[in-house]
């Protein structure tokens, strides 16, 4: 039988893949951003687990804010991503030095 | 086993090996079409948990929204992904040794993890009987009356990041000609035309 374990490990194991993906493509911020979204989406996973098992819908709800704040997240990154592409050629994190910060 | 556990595990197979070919394949298009394999697989695992709108809402926002701007801005930009891709190997050591250390940090706090007493008694919105209000139905119950604020604020954020998204990717060319629509509204027909008398053999 599938318990809450079970999916809280699939959840874990996404999210240690987002982290391992965001130090692998230390250079590309595109796939950069989308080990952020895997890292969301085992959030969600996570919240909606507990809200199935512990039979409260909050987790629920809560999971539809963190969908759209990934969304705008996602929208606002890769339109910086354009425009830094514009002003720079190339997509590179190591690059990203212009103000000396 | 049940049909519920081998799907269930089936999902959860299909969801880790596409995140791992996410963040590993050479290709960024390859990249975002593993990334969307990996969704679809999280909205079936929804529908398992008995979550069908986050489900849905998952394939409509993820998939249909998120994934293709994904796929839409690699596709646009002209990268040279072979010279970024060039230093993964450089990484890999200190980014599978953090990814281990976090796993086991993980693991160490499922090992001793357990439900508090009252757990069930603090729960804010118990789900309902499904034979009574179906999923759908309960949380727009919940939203549109609990969490009404949130949810007008969780819209204002949609609203800002829409308008961000615009002024940073707007640009105006100098070298393109446009509509000028002020300048045609306040077009004047008696200034439009000049008549001039013109002599003969003299020109203007």
């Amino acid at each position: 039988m599938v318990g809450l374990e079970h999916y809280l490990t699939v959840a874990a194991a996404l999210f240690v893949i987002g982290i391992f993906g965001i130090f692998l493509n230390r250079k590309n911020v595109i796939v950069i951003l989308m080990s952020i979204e895997l890292m969301l989406l085992s959030v969600n996973i996570n919240l909606v687990a507990f809200s199935s098992f512990l039979g409260d819908l909050v987790g629920q709800v809560f999971t539809m804010f963190v969908l759209t704040v990934a969304a705008a997240e996602a929208a606002i990154g890769l339109a910086i991503i354009v425009c830094f592409f514009r002003t720079r050629g190339t997509i590179d994190v190591e690059d990203v030095n212009v103000m000396k910060g | 086993m049940g049909i519920a556990d081998v799907t269930f595990y089936a999902f959860a197979v299909v969801i880790v090996t596409s995140a791992l070919l996410v963040v590993t394949a050479r290709n960024p298009v390859h990249s975002v079409l593993w990334l969307i394999l990996c969704f679809l697989s999280a909205a079936g695992m929804f529908v398992l948990l008995g979550a069908e709108f986050m489900a849905m809402l998952l394939i409509i926002v993820y998939v249909g929204a998120v994934a293709v701007l994904f796929l839409f801005v690699v596709m646009m930009l002209d990268i040279d992904f072979a010279a970024l891709k060039g230093e993964m190997a450089r990484y890999f050591p200190i980014a599978s040794l953090v990814g281990l250390v976090l796993l086991m940090q993980l693991a160490l706090l499922y090992g001793s993890w357990a439900q508090a007493e009252g757990a069930l008694g603090l729960r804010q919105a118990v789900t309902p009987d499904l034979a009574e209000v179906h999923n759908t139905k309960a949380l727009g119950l919940i939203l549109y009356d609990q969490y009404f604020i949130l949810f007008q604020l969780s819209g204002l954020i949609l609203l800002v990041a829409m308008i961000g998204a615009i002024l940073l990717t707007l640009r105006t060319r100098a070298n393109v000609k446009r509509q000028d629509v002020v300048a045609q509204m306040h077009r004047d027909p008696a200034r439009a035309m000049e008549l001039k008398d013109v002599k003969p053999g003299q020109g203007l």
